[in-house]
């Protein structure tokens, strides 16, 4: 399996994101710079975390109209895989493949930590190999991830069994405890949280690597 | 032809931002002040050869398109000869 990492300017987790998938999952990896207009022969996407473009504006607000941003909504009409990672996330709201927003914490500090994050469903191609109610230890890093959505939003995502992690404690004031959501057609998943940070042994944690080998699952058995 | 457009949060997303600015100006002798919501101020600058009628159909669309994120922000636009 390839996957493509989207380099924005001021993405820095660009690297980290290439390294988990090359080194610790043993899948292909490579770069996609942010004004290529083709994605390339790659089997799922990775939007990566850090500052695309100074998050001038807004989070993610000039990022979406990157070149790269159209293929990339191409890609995941396609039914491709898309995962959204901090920064990426807010990239995926900003750009409409994702409901709601991401405002500044609700205690306005950056937090960078680890945290526990409940799987709350285990039918998505990104937590296909947890279980259900299963924690992962992964961690945050971010000033701006309180999710907000409007009651109805939030609602249909909880009907739908679209929130896919909450936080146990959660740190930034996110509505209803969200860390991470997934599209209506769940091929698209934001999540505040570093899986990649989370997938070395040497980082104290390798619970990111069940949302990558999911993803290989998935794309193994599509 | 200039436009200015003030972006706010709306008024059910929390603020917390603001919220610290009321409690310093509190803590700083102002007890009046109840409420302080922070924004953005854009000053906008048109040739001058641009209609009235274009110039408020760009600014109004660049606005909800761009300036702000409609999930969590609303506007205003004001315009100066």
């Amino acid at each position: 399996m390839k996957f493509g990492v989207v380099v924005f300017p001021g993405s820095n987790c660009d690297h980290d994101a290439w390294y988990a998938v090359r080194e610790n999952l043993g899948e292909e990896a490579e770069f996609i710079w942010h004004d290529s207009r083709r994605l390339g022969a790659v089997d799922a996407v990775i939007l990566p975390g850090g500052f695309a473009y100074g998050d001038y504006l807004r989070c993610g607000a000039i990022a979406k109209f990157s070149p790269v941003m159209e293929a990339v909504k191409r890609f995941a009409a396609d039914g491709g895989l898309v995962l959204g990672i901090c920064n990426g996330f807010q990239i995926l709201v900003e750009a409409g493949l994702l409901p709601g927003a991401l405002v500044r914490n609700a205690g306005l500090k950056f937090v960078c930590r680890e945290v526990l994050l409940r799987t709350e469903t285990a039918e998505s191609p990104f937590t296909g190999a947890a279980a259900a109610g299963q924690v992962l230890r992964i961690p945050v890093a971010h000033g701006e991830g309180c999710y907000v959505a409007d009651e109805r939003t939030l609602d249909e995502l909880e009907a739908e069994g679209r929130v896919v992690f909450r936080y146990i404690d959660n740190p930034n004031g996110s509505v209803r405890d969200i860390a991470g959501v997934l599209n209506a057609a769940r091929n698209v998943i934001g999540m505040m949280p570093h899986p990649e940070r989370a997938s070395d042994p040497l980082m104290g944690s390798t619970d990111g690597l069940l949302i990558f080998r999911s993803m290989v699952s998935a794309l193994a058995h599509a | 032809m200039k436009a200015r457009v003030y972006v706010s949060l709306k008024s059910t997303v929390l603020d917390p931002q603001g919220q610290t600015i009321r409690a310093a100006l509190n803590s700083h002798g102002y007890r009046d002040i109840s409420d302080v919501r922070q924004g953005k101020y854009f000053e906008i600058a048109l040739d001058p050869a641009t209609t009235r009628e274009k110039a408020h159909q760009d600014i109004d669309t660049i606005a909800r398109d761009v300036l702000t994120n409609p999930v969590i922000e609303e506007f205003r636009i004001e315009f100066l000869d």
